[in-house]
């Protein structure tokens, strides 16, 4: 029988559960690497060799080249362990978060000082939300790289 | 006898550790935020426990994906800051207190609570925010600290019910403790946030209101709630609230159908991502 996963209705939102957790092994522990300074150095120098060795899929390295935090999080990313890439960059977590929303940094910022995301419509797939699929992107950022 | 004599409740968001280390305490947004604390740190002084036992999460820093305990007792004589990716917080040494900490984990496993016994771990926000938000920046940190890490980054994390039952066992095993000393126990994370995903910046200020209500006056019935509420309700990483049940199941039995006396209560949005919520419960 499977596992029940009430969570998957939720819009927007990606629970890191123990399925998700394994497909991101490699990813997350590579971002955990980032922790040593002499490995954010290396990263830095040539992120491409760096990834390579670590055993991620191709489209996760891609995921990160491109800073896709969406992405990364789809395969089996974890905000907590890409956070170090954000450290890596000099990305506050605001930053980070308010890029997975496709707003600008002073979008989100603004949001947030006005209360935060409101709940309504945001609750369960298929309602009328800013979160909701039919609602990306949400700001000026992801208009501009939407092609 | 030992006895717990409060439980303090808040939030650890990171960005405000930030704030404090580079000295932005001073303007009108992180006023608002540290404002909400001012009372707190005159309480802490004039109420300081013997030892603190502190709930918190790690976020990635003492644990990676190699090793993920549910419940993590830390058990040494002194806990390094961790540095997690932005060069360690320039906050005091945490101590610990090794003794009380054994005698807790001893009795709460014989109580059926699988701990895992931790004697080398770093600490990281989830720690060192709340003290820093009721200590300000001192010279050393008023008292030992025992670390409590619960696992809230992968799912499933332990049920609301759980912890709760778990703060019985953790006051039934302080109690036991053959030193007078006054402990206080700090359930820490939250309010309402999410930190990923287009669902980024949820707030949901009547929910955690209802939740603060709630954890004074009923707990028993808030342990009830299942995981999906504070997923849906209070944000992905809203969930990190079951850890303020850890902190309320410890208060005294007769707290257990009724309200005890509420020393302090704060609630602001926000502070970078999160909803701040922040209580003082008195066990008198």
């Amino acid at each position: 029988m499977a596992l029940d996963k009430p969570y998957q209705d939720v819009p927007g939102t990606t629970i890191f559960d123990a399925e998700q957790s394994r497909l991101g092994y490699h990813l997350n522990q590579f971002c955990m690497s980032l922790m040593k300074a002499e490995n954010r150095a290396r990263f830095k120098a040539d992120e491409r060799a760096y990834l390579d060795e670590w055993p991620m899929t191709e489209v996760q390295k891609q995921a990160v080249l491109a800073r896709d935090l969406n992405w990364c999080i789809r395969l089996g990313g974890n905000i907590y362990f890409l956070a170090k890439i954000g450290a890596t960059d000099g990305k506050s977590f605001q930053q980070m978060a308010g890029s997975m929303t496709g707003m600008t940094e002073e979008e989100y910022r603004d949001m947030m000082v006005s209360g935060g995301r409101s709940i309504e419509g945001n609750r369960h797939i298929g309602e009328d939300g800013n979160a909701q699929a039919h609602h990306q992107p949400q700001g000026k950022a992801g208009r501009k790289e939407a092609h | 006898m030992a006895r717990i004599t409060a439980s303090v409740y808040t939030s650890h968001v990171p960005a405000i550790g930030a704030a404090l280390d580079l000295g932005k305490t001073g303007e009108p947004y992180w006023q608002k935020v540290f404002a909400g604390y001012e009372f707190s740190r005159q309480w802490l002084k004039d109420n300081t426990p013997d030892v603190i036992f502190l709930v918190y999460n790690d976020h990635a820093n003492a644990f990676s994906l190699e090793l993920i305990p549910t419940f993590a007792i830390g058990c040494a004589a002194e806990f390094a800051i961790a540095d997690e990716g932005w060069g360690p917080r320039p906050v005091p040494v945490v101590k610990g207190h090794p003794e009380l900490a054994a005698h807790i984990a001893q009795s709460v496993i014989q109580d059926d609570f699988d701990l895992t016994i931790v004697n080398h771990i770093p600490v990281d926000h989830g720690l060192t925010v709340p003290l820093s938000l009721m200590c300000g920046q001192p010279a050393a940190w008023p008292c030992p600290v025992i670390p409590f890490a619960v696992n809230v980054v992968q799912y499933p994390v332990p049920s609301g019910r759980r912890c709760y039952n778990l703060g019985r066992a953790i006051r039934k095993a302080v109690a036991s403790y053959d030193q007078p000393l006054k402990v206080q126990i700090w359930g820490t994370g939250g309010m309402s946030h999410q930190l990923q995903g287009p669902r980024a910046g949820l707030i949901n200020r009547e929910w955690d209101n209802a939740f603060l209500d709630q954890l004074i006056a009923d707990p028993a019935t808030l342990a009830q709630k299942p995981h999906i509420d504070y997923v849906r309700e209070a944000g992905s990483e809203g969930i990190e609230l079951v850890m303020w049940l850890i902190a309320r199941g410890a208060m005294s039995e007769e707290f257990e159908k009724r309200a005890p006396r509420v020393a302090h209560r704060f609630y602001h949005v926000p502070a970078s991502n999160t909803a701040v919520g922040h209580l003082i419960l008195e066990n008198t």
